[in-house]
């Protein structure tokens, strides 16, 4: 009964702040607080922008490719060079070309992933003018795609997709630069180290000598939840007791790491003029997690009999328990974050399958800052397609017309998911030079690497850590996945957005299929089912599922 | 594309100076002045040497010291690390049962789940409070003191869940080990 209490008061806590934060969004990306655009304005003008000016979806394209290539050179040059480069007390040396490759593509996609460990290879510098910066643009990238394709959907005709550098610029000065400020300074008063000054050398009570590394990062972390990015400063992410160093610290960072994808729903209902809209993905995309988590935590807190009475302990923290590592891990993974505070690795078989399947579908579930809706809304385009079939009507969406060219780009989109995971994932699973990755014995050796190739093709970035990510097979295929997964996915999303932009918007009539209430949101949950998790059930099977048939038959590996 | 390489490139040096130097140097430059303590990274000092930080596990061996929880990384900080072994891995069921065995042949009790389970950083710096009840009666030999004094000392030590409803009741291990090094002075 407390833990119902506990969870309905934190998605009430979290679905109230993410209302308040869609307003501000919306006010901020039409460009309606003249403070704030004189501001951007002066950005933009020295950047040679005209914010006014509107792009069609290929030039918005292909800005969002510029300017994450050029994030990519700064950044991978700067791992490459840090050796030689200041703010740099414990003396790392240059990552290797395979690592910074991964590392470089893992921030830019948004994805996050660590090949590496921050406190065992990383400078001061790397982490804030390389990581940091990668956590506000890649994630500003992301939202600006989201806000674009939502003016696609919903705006008026040959409305416009939008400017790219002005939403990024807008997404980074005003929404996650002001909310990472105050995050970072309560992160910091709860315990996680803000401080140029390198590691310490302690012998404790008993004589034990340890050398405890810390650094600027509390400022990294704020940033790396509100993002959706998910790469910690150090390599245990937020189990480690400097990023996480509370149950208050825990919770902030939790919420944070929903708070603007659960925003974007809303925003997408206000910005359509339609908010039942917003609430009807809200809906769909909320029912899912439950589900999900209700799973993860029934399993997590029952326990393994095979280690003993109590909660899966193993790979959790004692002040997090079960409960707060059910509810992060089903975040994370619903959220295309990837951070973590207990070690997914370690968590019961259906556990881990849950968390799977949340990045298989492709990172719907909330999903990436602005990734999330426009991932959600191919499958709706799809739903929508599967109801004009049921019924033998043209199928629309917000009044638009869905043909031939929608649903093939949202066939294009959903294709980078089974091509990065099931196809490269098969090679990583069977090539000899690819198997030396593998820790456990068994089936969840298998999953390991299952785990590895959805968290990279849905642009995670959690592991199963005990798997072997620092393979340069693994760093420079999975360094591709990534890319598949994000851009893949942004090209063809952003060409429906610019097609159904250019029709006219059909006024509701008594024959058109509602895209609110119940049924839609029943059919949304069905679509994505059926799309997105059957074609991962046959590999689930070899993997979870085959393992918790052999636990529950009482077999070990 | 050419078109978008100036933007492209201005941009990212900026955002490269805002984000990646001025944010984290003022975030700096203001929990130094707000919170020193917590923003250098909880070191806690005794006569005149560090002698841990309050949020890192440290190695606690002697009969007399409250014990940490099982580390993968034998309690290194550099880098951090958990078994992240699965849980059907034999390894990792034949572990627990040695370290339940040894736990129970040094404190006369069962092991609560959390004393023969790795934790996710290697560095939890705390434990159940049923962890440490059970190592009371150890301590108390050790350092020649009633065990109900112990066991009292102990229960003060315990944080509560937040707000009774998020998260585990735990110990912090270094924090009570200095308070019992205060109130029970290890016989030399």
């Amino acid at each position: 009964m407390m833990t119902l209490i506990s969870y309905i008061l934190y998605f009430a806590v979290l679905t109230a702040l993410a209302l308040g934060l869609a307003v501000w969004m919306q006010r901020v990306f039409e460009a309606r607080i003249p403070a704030l655009v004189w501001v951007d304005r002066i950005v933009l003008r020295s950047a040679g922008v005209d914010p006014d000016r509107q792009m069609n979806w290929a030039a918005y394209a292909m800005a969002v490719l510029a300017f994450n290539l050029a994030g990519f050179v700064v950044l991978y040059a700067l791992l490459r060079l840090q050796g030689y480069l200041p703010l740099n007390p414990d003396g790392m040396g240059a990552m290797s070309p395979d690592l910074a490759f991964n590392t470089a593509v893992s921030f830019i996609t948004n994805t996050n992933w660590q090949a590496y460990s921050g406190e065992a290879q990383l400078s001061y510098l790397s982490q804030m003018a390389g990581l940091t910066v990668q956590n506000f643009v890649s994630a500003a990238s992301g939202m600006a795609v989201g806000v674009a394709v939502i003016r696609g959907f919903s705006g008026p005709k040959d409305g416009g997709l939008g400017n790219f550098w002005a939403d990024m610029t807008r997404a980074t000065l005003w929404i996650l630069l002001p909310l990472s400020i105050a995050l970072a300074l309560y992160l910091a008063a709860q315990g996680v180290p803000q401080t140029l000054l390198g590691a310490v050398h302690t012998t404790g009570l008993e004589g034990a000598e340890q050398i405890i590394p810390r650094g600027p990062a509390a400022t990294q972390i704020a940033i790396k939840q509100l993002g959706t990015n998910g790469g910690g400063f150090f390599g245990v992410n937020s189990a480690h007791p400097f990023e996480n160093p509370t149950i208050a610290s825990d919770l902030a960072q939790c919420l944070s790491i929903l708070l603007i994808p659960v925003a974007f729903c809303f925003l997408f209902g206000s910005m359509a003029r339609e908010r039942r809209q917003g609430w009807a993905i809200f809906g769909a995309m909320g029912i899912m997690l439950l589900a999900g988590l209700a799973v993860i935590h029934f399993y997590e807190t029952a326990g393994n009999p095979s280690l003993g009475i109590g909660a899966n302990m193993e790979g959790k923290e004692a002040r997090f328990g079960a409960m707060l590592s059910s509810l992060w891990a089903a975040s994370t993974t619903a959220a295309s974050n990837g951070s973590v505070n207990a070690m997914h690795d370690s968590f019961m078989p259906l556990s881990g399958m849950v968390l799977m399947v949340f990045m298989q579908i492709g990172e719907v579930i909330f999903g990436g800052v602005g990734s999330g809706l426009y991932g959600m809304l191919l499958y709706c385009i799809i739903a929508v397609f599967l109801a004009g079939l049921m019924v033998g009507r043209t199928p629309e969406y917000l009044g638009r017309k869905i043909e031939a060219r929608e649903v093939t780009l949202a066939v294009v989109g959903f294709l980078s998911m089974p091509l990065g995971i099931l196809v490269v994932g098969a090679f990583a699973s069977t090539l000899p030079s690819a198997l030396a990755a593998i820790q456990d014995p068994g089936p969840h050796g298998f999953s390991e690497v299952l785990y590895a190739y959805s968290s990279a093709t849905g642009n995670n970035g959690s592991a199963f850590g005990g798997w072997g990510a620092s393979l340069p097979w693994h760093t420079t295929a999975m360094g591709l996945v990534m890319i598949l997964g994000r851009y893949a996915m942004i090209i063809p999303v952003l060409a429906i957005a610019g097609s159904l932009s250019r029709k006219t918007k059909a006024e509701a009539t008594a024959g058109t299929f509602p895209t609110h209430g119940p049924l839609f949101v029943t059919l949304l949950i069905l679509t994505v089912l059926i799309l997105g998790a059957l074609t991962f059930f046959p590999v689930l099977a070899l993997g979870p599922i085959a393992e918790e048939t052999a636990r529950v038959a009482g077999q070990s590996f | 594309m050419l078109s978008h390489l100036r933007p492209a490139i201005t941009l990212t040096l900026g955002f490269t100076l805002l984000t990646g130097l001025a944010y984290p140097l003022a975030i700096t430059g203001a929990a130094q002045a707000l919170f020193p303590t917590q923003a250098n990274g909880s070191f806690i000092e005794k006569g005149g040497a560090v002698v841990g930080s309050a949020l890192i596990a440290q190695s606690f061996t002697k009969a007399g010291y409250l014990h940490p929880r099982p580390s993968a990384s034998s309690y290194g900080a550099t880098p951090s690390g958990a078994s992240n072994l699965g849980p059907t891995n034999a390894s990792l069921i034949a572990s627990v049962a040695e370290r339940r065995t040894a736990y129970t042949a040094e404190n006369g009790a069962e092991a609560p789940i959390d004393a023969v389970t790795t934790s996710a950083s290697g560095l939890d710096p705390d434990i159940s409070p049923e962890n440490a009840a059970a190592q009371a009666a150890r301590i108390a030999t050790a350092r020649n003191a009633d065990p109900a004094a112990v066991q009292a000392l102990i229960a003060q030590q315990v944080k509560a869940p937040l707000l009774g409803l998020y998260g585990e009741p735990t110990v912090n291990v270094l924090q009570t080990n200095l308070a019992l090094d205060a109130a029970f002075p290890l016989p030399k």
